[in-house]
């Protein structure tokens, strides 16, 4: 599924970006962290607004040896064009909820929208390099 | 299945961060007594944890007390082991017992899945409340229902939960 551009036009950070909408963008998740749901609702929302046209993979991790595999650094994960959003010191592979610290350092287990549009932006800026 | 409301406290032993082994009579002038099953690693008791900490300083000279367990397997989480405890418990100043329930069995006997979960027993021991601390793990001030508060409030008036029981949500306990 393809999201729609927002009302506004094809921009991020006031730049046209129509020609570098085809990012990767995946979503990896593990059901025993119930926040998934919410997670990827809002990563959905940030793609959208920002007028990211990709879809979002969202892949399901079940087990430890797939968790080494696809590089799983807990639930929610979310990587931009193969880039973790947020990378963590430690980057320890496996079935775990993911811890997120937000911008006044509270741990938290969902990424705000904010942090996941920062990320995305981010993205988007090495693209352009 | 989790432990029914109404039903009487289960007892148990357990070796505290501290070196002591805690029993629920070590509790016994306790008015409210909170069983809570939680645990260094999961964000979502750490996202709970300062507010756990903040209800037991604020309810303390009301007699209300918890214990805090750790029922997960340390050989899975390591972060979770009896020495990490230690270290997070004094880190934090915990104004609770933090006790490990390494064979597990304190867990399934209570029925406890999640880190955290909250058992709230009344003066004779009956259970009252089981839940979540509130109804929003991510931000404190967005927080509508504060239910472990509105528990303890009841429960020391002498009247009953609003709300006696609520999804625990959290991480799943890692079983051996």
């Amino acid at each position: 599924m393809k999201y729609p551009l927002p009302a506004w036009g094809n921009t991020l950070s006031g730049k046209d970006v129509s020609g570098m909408r085809e990012m990767r963008v995946e979503f990896l998740y593990w059901e025993d962290c119930p926040s998934y749901a919410q997670a990827l609702l809002r990563l959905r929302e940030v793609v959208a607004e920002e007028g990211v046209n990709s879809e979002v993979e969202v892949i399901r991790v079940d087990t430890e040896d797939q968790a080494q595999q696809l590089r799983f650094l807990g639930s929610p994960t979310i990587r931009f064009d193969d880039v973790d959003m947020a990378p963590p010191v430690d980057q320890s592979y496996g079935l775990s909820c993911r811890v997120y610290l937000t911008d006044d350092g509270r741990v938290t287990p969902l990424p705000s929208k904010e942090m996941i549009r920062r990320a995305l932006r981010s993205a988007v800026r090495t693209r352009e390099v | 299945m989790p432990l029914a409301l109404q039903s009487r406290l289960i007892p148990f032993s357990l070796k505290g961060t501290d070196g002591r082994t805690l029993r629920p009579e070590d509790f016994a002038e306790a008015k409210v007594f909170g069983v809570i099953f939680t645990c260094n690693h999961c964000p979502y008791a750490r996202a709970w944890e300062d507010r756990l900490i903040r209800v037991q300083r604020d309810y303390a000279n009301r007699g209300v007390r918890f214990i805090l367990i750790n029922s997960n397997d340390p050989v899975k989480v390591p972060d979770d082991s009896f020495d990490q405890m230690k270290v997070r418990a004094q880190a934090k100043a915990y104004p609770f017992p933090y006790v490990f329930d390494d064979t597990q069995e304190v867990a399934k006997a209570y029925g406890a899945t999640r880190t955290p979960e909250i058992f709230l027993f009344d003066e004779s021991r009956t259970l009252r409340y089981h839940g979540a601390p509130d109804d929003n793990y991510e931000d404190p001030a967005a927080v509508r229902h504060q239910y472990l508060r509105d528990a303890l409030d009841a429960l020391l008036a002498g009247s009953t939960p609003p709300t006696p029981e609520t999804k625990a949500v959290g991480c799943t306990i890692k079983w051996k």
